[in-house]
């Protein structure tokens, strides 16, 4: 086991504690915008999972779930965002 | 000379400290989400620490692949998601702001104070005149 896999291993241990620390926001946030940006960095994280998996394992087509992900991540907190402003008027 | 020099080795090297130092900025900023006291102060340490993590694993990971279309990708994502992220962190601000979700009481509002009257009143006075036309 090299130092790089190691390293690589070390980060997405990281990436899923950091994953417990935003459902537990989730969880517990009093209000709905907490949640809204629990789910922002939920998808932030993820997309930084997806990236080190793709270095893991060397398959170069996991990069465009990245680009995806990091599109849809905008597109859910900026539709929730609206649907909460919308809702109060 | 150059035949001597171990390039995987290099760039193995480079992009493992690129990739800790992103780790360890996400790290910070999802304990600043699950340990400060108030929603905007959370939003902040999330715009800023979350963002910045990304765009060093993405780096990292563009410096071991090596290769043209990998790097096309990896500017694609850290240029959607450094514009998309500030914009998405004020739209939810201006929301919470307009919701009256409460702000940490040491919080300085000195100047704010100003700006959050005119803005309740502009509320109040179209609320009025909404109730008013029919």
């Amino acid at each position: 086991m090299s130092i790089f896999s190691f390293t690589l291993i070390f980060a997405m241990a990281a990436l899923s504690i950091c994953l417990v620390m935003t459902a537990i926001r989730f969880a517990i946030g009093p209000t709905l915008p907490d949640r809204i940006t629990a789910f922002d960095l939920f998808v932030a994280n993820v997309i930084g999972i997806v990236a080190i998996y793709t270095e893991l394992t060397g398959n170069v087509d996991f990069i465009d779930v990245a680009i995806i992900l990091s599109l849809f991540g905008f597109l859910g907190s900026i539709s929730f965002a609206y649907y909460l402003m919308k809702s109060t008027r | 000379m150059l035949e001597n020099v171990n390039f995987l080795l290099i760039r193995e090297i480079i992009s493992s400290v690129f990739i800790i130092i992103g780790v360890m900025f996400m790290l910070i900023a999802t304990i600043g989400l699950l340990r400060f006291p108030d929603f905007y102060i959370r939003m902040s340490a999330i715009t800023k620490g979350a963002t910045l993590g990304l765009g060093l694993i993405l780096t990292g990971m563009g410096i071991y692949f090596n290769e043209p279309d990998m790097f096309l990708k990896v500017a694609l994502i850290i240029s959607f998601t450094f514009i998309t992220s500030p914009v998405a962190a004020h739209v939810i601000g201006r929301t919470a702001v307009r919701n009256k979700i409460p702000f940490w009481p040491k919080t300085n509002l000195d100047e704010f104070k100003g700006y959050l009257r005119k803005d309740h009143m502009t509320r109040n006075h179209q609320k009025e005149e909404k109730e008013q036309k029919p």
